[in-house]
C-alpha cells in the first residue's frame, strides 16, 4: 500500500484533490481494454505477416486501385470542403442574416446523421430517376455508382470539420488589423486575402485534415453510392470488409495497416506544413 | 449595419451573393438529403410507413439499437468523468500522451474498429478458440456490436469534459475538501453542478452515433435478422432487398434522432454556451 502511495506521489504534483488514484487508474484500465489492447492485436497481426507478404497483399492491383479511390477521392472531397467551408465560416461568422442561426446549426447535420441514412439519400437524390440525378443526367453528367457520387458523399460527411475548426478563429480575429490595412491603402478583398486569410490558414489546414482523416475512412454513407465497381469505384475499407467475408483476416490486416500508415504519413505532412507556417507568419 | 461604409465589411453586394451562394449550398448538400428520407418513407403511403416500422425485424432492431445505445453510452460517460477528472484536476506525468491516446478512435476508420475485435475475439482471433471452448459468443453476437460501439463513441463525453473542467480549475474543489467536505461529496456537489451542461452535451453527441454507427458494427454483426441487426443495419439489409419503402422508414426514424440531436445541440450552445468548454462558440 505504502510503495503504491509512493509511485503515486511521484507520478503527480502535490494536490489537495482526492481520487487521483481511482480515477487515473480506472481510465488507464478502460483505455487499456478497449483501445490499446484491440489496436496493438491489429499491429501484432501486421507484424506477423511480414514485410513481403505485406506488400505481396498491398501492391496487388485491386488493394492499390482501392486505396487509389479512397485516398485520391477524399484528398479532392477535402480540397472542395476546405474551399466550401471557408465559405460557409465566413459568412456564418461575418454576416447578420435572418435565418444564420438555422443555417449554423445544420452545419452538423452531417455529424448527426447516421451514415447508412445519408448513403441511401444521397443515392436517392443522385440516381438517374433521382431529384438531382435526373437534372445531371440531361447535362450528361452520371453521379450515382461512379467515382463522382463517392466524391460527393465524401464532401457531405467532411463539410462540419473544416467549418467547425475556422468558426472560433475567425471571431477572435482582431477588427483593428483590418482597419490598419484599410487606413495603409488596402482595398477589401486585398485586406482579405493577405491579410485575413493567412492569418487562418493553420486552422484551415488543421479542418482540412481532419475531413481528410474521415474521408479516408468513411464506409455507410459511401458504399450505397459508390455502384462498388472493383478497380473503379471500390473504395479500401470495402475491401477490408470483403477479405473479411472471405474468412481472409490477413488481407484485411494487410489493408487496415496500409491505410493507417498512409493517412498518418498524410496527418504528419500536414502537421509539419502547419508548423512550418504557423513559423513563417510569426504565430506562437 | 451601419450607413456609412465599413472598412472591415465587404460591399453590401458581395455580403448578399456570399449568403445566397452558401445558403443554396447547404440546401442542395444538407437539406435536399435530410428531406428525401421522409418523403421516400412516405412514397407508399403513411399505412405503409407504419406497417414497415412494426414489423417485427424492424422492432427487433429498434430494441438492439436501444439496448446497445443504454449500454455504450453510460460506460463512456462513466470513462468521461474519469478521465476528466484525472486530467484537469491534476498534473502528472504522461499526461497529455493519455489526451491523445482517448482521441484515437475518432482518427480509425469505422471498418478498422471493428475489424480489431474480430482479430481479437473471432473464430481465428487470438482469443478464439478460448471463447470457443468455453462457449462465449461475442463476434457475430451483441457484445461485439456492444465493444465496437463503445470503441467508435469512446472520446465523446472525455472531448467534451476535459477542456471544460481544466478551464473551472480546482478553486472551488479545494474550498469544499478544506471545509470538511468528503471527496465524493465534493464531486457530487460542486463538481457535477459545474459540468451538468457540458456532461449532457457530450451524452449526446455520444448517444447519436451509438444509435447510428454502421461501419463498426457492420463488421462484427454477422447481420443474423432479429438477433445481431440494430437499425442502420436494417436499413441496409432492406435497401438491399429492394425494400425501399420501409428501408427509407426505418431511416426516417434515426434521421428525427439525428434531428432530435441538432436542436437539443444548438439549444444547449444557445442557453449554456458560457457554461460548456470554452473554445464553444457561444454567439
Amino acid at each position: 500500500m505504502s510503495g503504491r502511495r509512493n509511485w503515486l506521489q511521484r507520478l503527480r504534483q502535490e494536490s489537495a484533490i482526492p481520487g487521483f488514484g481511482l480515477a487515473l487508474g480506472y481510465s488507464l484500465t478502460w483505455l487499456g481494454l478497449i483501445v490499446l489492447v484491440p489496436l496493438a492485436v491489429l499491429v501484432l497481426r501486421a507484424l506477423e505477416l511480414g514485410p513481403s507478404e505485406l506488400w505481396r497483399i498491398i501492391s496487388d492491383d485491386r488493394t492499390r486501385a482501392a486505396l487509389r479511390v479512397s485516398f485520391g477521392l477524399s484528398f479532392l472531397a477535402a480540397v472542395v470542403n476546405g474551399i466550401a467551408g471557408l465559405a460557409v465560416a465566413w459568412v456564418l461568422v461575418r454576416y447578420r442574416f435572418p435565418g444564420r442561426r438555422l443555417l449554423d446549426a445544420l452545419v452538423d447535420l452531417p455529424f448527426a446523421l447516421p451514415t447508412a441514412v445519408a448513403g441511401i439519400a444521397l443515392t436517392a437524390l443522385y440516381a438517374p430517376n433521382g431529384w438531382l440525378g435526373s437534372l445531371l443526367k440531361m447535362i450528361g453528367i452520371k453521379v450515382a455508382y461512379t467515382p463522382l457520387g463517392i466524391f460527393i458523399a465524401l464532401v457531405f460527411i467532411g463539410l462540419p470539420f473544416v467549418v467547425r475548426t475556422l468558426q472560433p478563429v475567425l471571431e477572435d480575429i482582431d477588427h483593428e488589423i483590418e482597419e490598419a490595412a484599410a487606413t495603409l491603402g488596402a482595398r477589401r478583398w486585398q485586406t482579405v486575402f493577405q491579410v485575413l486569410l493567412p492569418t487562418v490558414f493553420p486552422a484551415w489546414l488543421t479542418g482540412f485534415a481532419l475531413a481528410l482523416a474521415r474521408a479516408v475512412g468513411e464506409y455507410g454513407s459511401v458504399i450505397f453510392i459508390a455502384g462498388n465497381i472493383p478497380y473503379v469505384s471500390e473504395i479500401a475499407p470495402l475491401l477490408i470488409v470483403i477479405r473479411l467475408e472471405e474468412f481472409n483476416y490477413a488481407g484485411a490486416t494487410a489493408i487496415a495497416t496500409a491505410m493507417l500508415f498512409i493517412a498518418f504519413v498524410l496527418l504528419l505532412i500536414i502537421n509539419l506544413l502547419q508548423v512550418w507556417t504557423r513559423r513563417r507568419l510569426g504565430h506562437v | 449595419m451601419s450607413k456609412h461604409r465599413d472598412v472591415t465589411q465587404e460591399r453590401r453586394l458581395v455580403q448578399c451573393l456570399l449568403i445566397a451562394g452558401v445558403a443554396l449550398f447547404l440546401a442542395i448538400f444538407l437539406v435536399l438529403p435530410l428531406v428525401i428520407v421522409f418523403v421516400e418513407a412516405f412514397r407508399n403511403g403513411v399505412r405503409t410507413y407504419f406497417e414497415a416500422l412494426t414489423d417485427p425485424e424492424s422492432l427487433a432492431a429498434i430494441r438492439l439499437t436501444l439496448l446497445v445505445a443504454a449500454i455504450a453510452v453510460p460506460a463512456n460517460l462513466l470513462f468521461g468523468i474519469a478521465a476528466s477528472w484525472a486530467i484537469a484536476k491534476f498534473d502528472f506525468h504522461g499526461k497529455s500522451v493519455l489526451n491523445t491516446l482517448i482521441d484515437l478512435p475518432f482518427s480509425v476508420s469505422p471498418v478498422i474498429s471493428g475489424l480489431i475485435y474480430v482479430l481479437l475475439f473471432g473464430a481465428q482471433g487470438v482469443l478464439g478458440p478460448w471463447l470457443e471452448a468455453h462457449g462465449v459468443q461475442i463476434i457475430f453476437a451483441v457484445p461485439g456490436i456492444v465493444l465496437a460501439t463503445i470503441f467508435v463513441t469512446f472520446p465523446f463525453v472525455a472531448r467534451e469534459l476535459i477542456p471544460l473542467m481544466q478551464q473551472q480549475g480546482t478553486r472551488e474543489e479545494e474550498m469544499a475538501l478544506s471545509l470538511g467536505a468528503s471527496g465524493f461529496k465534493t464531486f457530487l456537489l460542486v463538481t457535477l453542478p459545474n459540468i451538468k451542461w457540458g456532461l449532457l452535451y457530450g451524452v449526446l453527441l455520444c448517444n447519436a452515433r451509438a444509435m447510428g454507427e454502421f461501419g463498426a458494427v457492420s463488421v462484427v454483426s454477422g447481420h443474423i435478422r432479429g438477433v445481431t441487426n440494430t437499425m442502420p443495419l436494417h436499413v441496409e439489409i432492406l435497401y438491399n432487398e429492394y425494400s425501399f419503402a420501409a428501408a427509407f422508414a426505418v431511416a426516417s426514424l434515426l434521421a428525427m434522432l439525428a434531428l432530435i440531436t441538432l436542436v437539443m445541440k444548438s439549444l444547449l450552445e444557445w442557453r449554456f454556451g458560457a457554461e460548456l468548454a470554452a473554445r464553444k462558440r457561444h454567439p
